[in-house]
C-alpha cells in the first residue's frame, strides 16, 4: 500500500541494528544503578561489538544512520528512508 | 550533547488510515504524562542530582523518552497520511487538522497544548525522584487507556513495547532514589 524506500535486505539488517542497539539500551540503564554487575557488563560488551559491527556494514552499503561516519559523494546520511517512512509491515 | 540515529527504537507499523485512532494517540506526544513531558522533566533535573547513578539513569531514560517521541509521532503519521478530506471529516480528529493540517502537534487528545507546568524541577533530587516514579506510572495507565481503544494491532504492539518501558524505568528511578537516600542518610552520621 505504501511506497517503500527499501529493499527486504535493507530492512532486515536495519532490524538487526535495531535489536542489536536495545539490548544496550537496556544493559545502559541497568548498569547506570548497577555498576558494579559482571554479568551485565559482559553481555553489555558483547552486544556493543557487534552493534559497532552491523552499524558499520549497514553506513557502507546503504548510507550513514548518523553523521559521525564516512559518507562519499553525494552525502548519504540524507538518503532515503527516514525513520517515519519505513513500513515494519512487510519484512 | 546528543547524536541523532536515523532510525526509530521499535519497529512501528501501522495497519489501516484511522484518524480517530491519529487524536487519542496524540495524548503521548503533548499530554501531561505523555513523552515529551518525560523527556524534558528528566533531563531538566539533572544539574542537582547528587550522585553519579541518578545523572545517569536521568540521562539515559530522558533521551529514551525522545526516542518514544518520535514514535508516537510516527504513529500519529502513519494513521492519517493517507486519509482523504471525507475520512477526516467527522472525526475528533478535524479540529487538529484545521489546524496543523497532517502534522502532529504537541497538545493532548483534547487539543490543549503543551505547558512546562506538567512538569517540575524542585532542585530536590527526593522529590522530583518521586515525581518521576509517578509520572512512569501515570504513563503507563495512558497507555493501557490506549491499548484498550485501539482498534489496529499494528499500533496496539508499539503501544504495548512502549507500556513496558515504563515499568522499566520506573524500576530504575526506584533503585536511584533508593541509592541518592543511602547517601543522605551517610552523610548524617559522618
Amino acid at each position: 500500500m505504501d511506497k517503500d524506500f527499501i529493499s527486504k535486505e535493507q530492512k532486515k539488517l536495519l532490524k538487526e541494528i535495531m535489536e542489536a542497539n536495545f539490548v544496550l539500551v537496556e544493559t545502559n540503564l541497568y548498569l547506570d544503578s548497577h555498576p558494579t554487575d559482571e554479568g551485565a557488563l559482559r553481555l553489555h560488551n558483547t552486544y556493543s561489538q557487534r552493534y559497532k559491527e552491523l552499524l558499520s556494514l549497514y553506513e557502507a552499503k546503504y548510507g550513514l544512520l548518523r553523521y559521525t561516519g564516512m559518507s562519499g559523494c553525494p552525502w548519504s546520511y540524507i538518503n532515503e528512508p527516514w525513520p517515519w517512512e519505513i513500513n515494519f509491515d512487510v519484512i | 550533547m546528543w547524536i541523532y540515529e536515523k532510525r526509530l527504537q521499535y519497529p512501528v507499523r501501522v495497519d489501516t488510515t484511522n484518524p480517530t485512532l491519529a487524536a487519542m494517540i496524540i495524548e503521548q506526544f503533548g499530554g501531561a504524562d505523555g513523552e515529551l513531558s518525560a523527556g524534558i522533566r528528566y533531563l531538566t533535573q539533572r544539574w542537582t542530582m547528587p550522585t553519579n547513578q541518578a545523572k545517569a539513569v536521568l540521562t539515559d531514560i530522558g533521551t529514551e523518552e525522545l526516542a518514544h517521541w518520535e514514535i508516537i509521532g510516527t504513529l500519529a503519521w502513519k494513521l492519517v497520511k493517507d486519509a482523504t478530506v471525507d475520512q477526516i471529516k467527522g472525526t475528533p480528529f478535524e479540529a487538529h487538522y484545521v489546524n496543523h493540517g497532517k502534522s502532529p502537534f504537541p497538545h493532548n487528545a483534547a487539543g490543549a497544548p503543551w505547558m512546562a507546568t506538567y512538569l517540575n524541577s524542585k532542585g530536590d533530587p527526593i522529590a522530583d525522584l518521586h515525581e518521576d516514579m509517578a509520572a512512569e506510572e501515570k504513563a503507563r495507565a495512558t497507555y493501557e487507556w490506549l491499548i484498550n481503544i485501539s482498534d489496529d494491532p499494528g499500533v496496539t504492539d508499539t503501544l504495548r513495547f512502549l507500556r513496558q518501558r515504563e515499568i522499566n524505568h520506573f524500576q530504575r528511578f526506584g533503585e536511584a532514589l533508593r541509592i541518592v537516600q543511602e547517601e543522605q542518610d551517610r552523610k548524617k552520621y559522618y
